[in-house]
């Protein structure tokens, strides 16, 4: 049967092109590579490579022809035996109404013949709940062990790490030194070299070299230093590990865990000092944890390697050292995605995580003692956020409060904010207020440094105003 | 052009092996020259089909370069893994993916590799060990390198390949990787598939140091230049690398001088090389007329016995055409799954 040359598009968005030259007459031999003619797009002169192999039988649309639209048959190519009187009479009408009326992804010679799906105005289904378990029930008498956030960060790993032997830490002076933070000690001692690596300085490259083990099926915790520092892998860990499953249809899959320190320290200034809650809790197919005592710490850094998908861990620097008790069970796991009332109230909720919560109950304090009731939601969890736990408490409170280091423009508090207008319109008696680092670049001075940081007089300030108090 | 030039004479006057080519036998001649012929009908399809507007966004066909990835392949074995660019489908065929399904995942349907959620540069088998399909140029490097690292971790001889042009030999992060690689003896084969121009740049203008089989020499780690458009040459240098990854004594770079016949995408039309230069490549250098020569010179098959090889091929392409042109698309439900697991 005779073949058809239909006008290729040759961009993703080009509906029609001008057939500029023929570079082959009618009764040329034509193999698949040779250029047979020139179509002028928008954008430039293209040459049209033969796909198929013949004779030219007929040329459709002649040079010079402008506006042709993707998918007219220009021209017919003879197989061998073929005939120029084998051509089907239809075919110049076939073009005409094609040129006429059809748009690329729905032109069709006949029934048989493939198509491009019809756009469809199909609607969206909804997405999924997430439904998280709540947190285990700790068995009464368990002890309790005072530890700092940084030993217990520790414990966790060592506990998984004796647990599956495909777990493994790497990153900057995680073995040798110790941990730039102490975080990883004991970790070479008890697991050696193979298991506890110390990289080069060379973020991008290790977050990547991490990514490939962990498609291979390990399931690597890659410290870094510093968040600030992550920025030299932003590109391995969005685009490589938290899109790879998607992108595979549900082949492969990426369990790592980044983890470090997140957000300010004391007078490092602007390039040590960024708050990265929101940049990574923007982005599909990663989770990303916030603790604020060592007891969450640890449960959710245990969750977290075990997690079969990416998980950002965001520490904090200076809460490294505070301590708080964490109790002695043998495997203390707690669930990702559920949040934790830290203190119950009734005249305002204020939800915080990580060293926001510092904030948050040193405001709550203060404002007991200005008879203000409030509830500390502490979100443990940025992605998914536990939603369903602040709707519950505004619809106590009526009245919310925001806090996080981080800026306000198109942050979590930005967030929670849009999400308590869409499901807790009618309870709010107020609007939402955020408590946020200033937009400024973190100062270095110590006076700068501590009004471009959120406080606790700045919450208490916030809660007091949605309390028209 | 100058610059233009000067890669054309490079394309044409292939380097004297480092690595002395070894004669295929009938058995392997015959491999080669199908499966080469498979991806280029494939590519020629997928061209085919983007012009009819039944493939979209961005398609980069292989093209000219078919001898790297299947002389490559012959010399690995079952468990070694192979992760590449975007420039993916050949390596695709070559690992023993079906046609089918690459087809179909370049049409956006349901049965395509990754349920039509990928598309041309995001495929992945982990049963064929291809790990992809990535779009940022030079990212797989250092993703290769870590599957080179779980090799080791595990103890296995397992040997990874990850493939990058002259283009992505210029990202920073590939030089992270060679660091690593070489500091921890990774067993992994870093071929530069040098077609001589990073979209429209020619390397003459893009590199320094345009010999890039040396780029590792600061790592320490071996390096040399292949005839690419000669699938024996490939196989002799990849064997050669592959004993070396095997025997524990760390990464190894090969250069393969290639050649693209077509654009950079399917909407480049490749004005900064004159077709002067690609028509001398094709008729004096292709892959597989070099092959299909042989394989009649020594008698290891009939012109006959070679067109029933082309007409298999051609009906297989077909085939996956075919399937992949009425395939369904995906079903909406497919919108929110696959994100987590």
């Amino acid at each position: 049967m005779p073949t058809d040359i239909l006008m290729p598009a040759l961009s993703p968005t080009m509906e029609k092109g001008n057939l500029a030259k023929w570079l082959k007459k009618e009764g040329d031999t034509v193999k698949s590579g040779d250029i047979i003619a020139e179509i002028e797009t928008d954008k430039a002169t293209m040459e049209v490579e033969a796909a198929d192999e013949g004779t030219l039988g007929k040329i459709l649309v002649p040079e010079g022809t402008q506006d042709v639209a993707v998918n007219t048959p220009i021209a017919v190519i003879l197989a061998d035996g073929e005939k120029a009187g084998d051509i089907k009479a239809a075919q110049p009408a076939a073009q005409q109404k094609a040129a006429e009326s059809a748009p690329p992804a729905t032109a069709k010679a006949d029934a048989a013949a493939p198509s491009a799906p019809e756009p469809k105005a199909e609607k969206a289904p909804a997405a999924p709940a997430i439904e998280a378990a709540a947190d285990p029930a700790i068995p009464e008498g368990t002890e309790m062990v005072t530890m700092t956030m940084r030993e217990a960060l520790r414990d966790a790993m060592a506990e998984e790490m004796r647990a599956d032997k495909d777990v493994f830490v790497m990153g900057e002076e995680v073995a040798e030194y110790q941990g730039a933070y102490k975080v990883t000690q004991g970790l070479l001692q008890e697991f050696g070299d193979k298991r506890v690596i110390d990289t080069p300085i060379t973020e991008h490259g290790f977050a990547g070299l991490g990514v490939g083990a962990a498609l291979a099926g390990l399931k690597p915790i890659v410290e870094f230093m510093t968040f600030n520092f992550a920025m030299q892998a932003i590109d391995q860990i969005i685009n490589s590990a938290a899109k790879t499953l998607y992108m595979s249809g549900g082949q492969m899959g990426c369990s790592i865990v980044f983890r470090g320190p997140n957000g300010a320290a004391a007078r490092v200034a602007a390039q040590h000092s960024q708050d990265y809650s929101a940049w990574y809790s923007h982005v599909p197919g990663l989770r990303v944890i916030a603790p604020s005592n060592p007891a969450d710490a640890k449960g959710l850094l245990k969750a977290a390697i075990r997690d079969p998908n990416p998980v950002i861990f965001l520490e904090n620097e200076i809460l490294y050292g505070q301590s708080g008790p964490v109790p002695k069970l043998d495997d203390f796991v707690l669930p990702i995605g559920k949040a934790r009332i830290a203190k119950t109230g009734k005249d305002v909720t204020i939800v915080a995580w990580s060293i926001g919560m510092r904030y948050a109950l040193e405001a709550a304090e203060a404002l007991a003692k200005d008879g203000i009731d409030a509830e500390v939601i502490d979100l443990r969890t940025l992605k998914p956020m536990d939603t369903e736990t602040i709707v519950e408490s505004v619809k106590k409170t009526g009245r919310l409060v925001t806090v996080e280091e981080g800026w306000a423009q198109s942050g979590v508090g930005a967030e929670i904010a849009a999400r308590m207008m869409e499901l807790a319109f009618d309870y709010l008696d107020a609007p939402v207020a955020r408590v946020a680092g200033k937009e400024v670049p973190m100062p270095y001075a110590a006076n700068l440094e501590k009004l471009a940081l959120p406080s606790a007089a700045e919450v208490v300030e916030a809660a007091k105003s949605v309390c028209y108090k | 052009m100058p610059a233009a030039n000067a890669t054309a004479s490079a394309v044409t006057d292939a380097p004297a092996p480092v690595t002395p080519i070894v004669e295929f036998s009938k058995e392997q001649d015959l491999s080669a020259y199908k499966t080469m012929l498979t991806i280029r009908r494939f590519e020629e399809k997928a061209g085919q089909l983007y012009g009819m507007g039944l493939i979209g966004g961005f398609c980069h066909l292989y093209i000219g370069q078919e001898a790297v990835v299947v002389g490559m392949q012959m010399a690995l074995k079952d468990g070694d893994q192979v992760i590449t660019g975007y420039r993916d489908h050949g390596h695709m065929i070559a690992c023993g993916m079906e046609a089918k399904g690459v087809m179909a995942e370049l049409t956006g349907r349901a049965h395509g590799y990754s349920k039509g959620k990928g598309g041309s540069m995001h495929m992945f088998s982990k049963e064929k060990g291809f790990f992809g399909g990535h779009g940022i140029v030079g990212a797989q490097v250092p993703l290769g390198t870590g599957l080179a690292f779980a090799n080791r971790y595990r103890g296995n001889d397992n040997v990874a390949v990850a493939y990058f042009g002259d283009g992505a030999a210029n990202q920073g992060q590939v030089y992270e990787s060679f660091n690593m690689a070489e500091l921890w003896k990774l067993p992994v084969i870093y071929v530069i598939e040098n077609n001589r121009y990073a979209m429209g740049t020619s390397s003459t203008r893009s590199s320094a140091e345009t010999n890039l089989s040396r780029r590792g020499v600061s790592f320490k780690i071996p390096g040399e230049q292949v005839d690419g458009m000669d699938v024996r040459a490939v196989k002799a240098a990849g064997d050669k690398a592959v004993a070396w990854c095997r025997a524990g004594k760390g990464p190894y770079i090969l250069e393969m001088l290639t050649y693209r016949y077509r654009g950079h995408s399917m909407s480049d039309p490749a004005k900064y090389r004159t077709r002067e230069e690609v028509d001398k490549v094709r008729t004096t250098h292709d892959p597989i007329d070099i092959v299909r020569h042989r394989i009649v010179e020594k008698k290891f098959a009939s012109e006959d016995d070679l067109k029933k090889i082309d007409a298999s091929v051609r009906d297989y392409i077909n085939d996956a055409a075919e399937f992949a042109t009425h395939d369904p698309e995906p079903d909406v439900s497919e919108l929110y799954t696959d994100i987590y697991r």
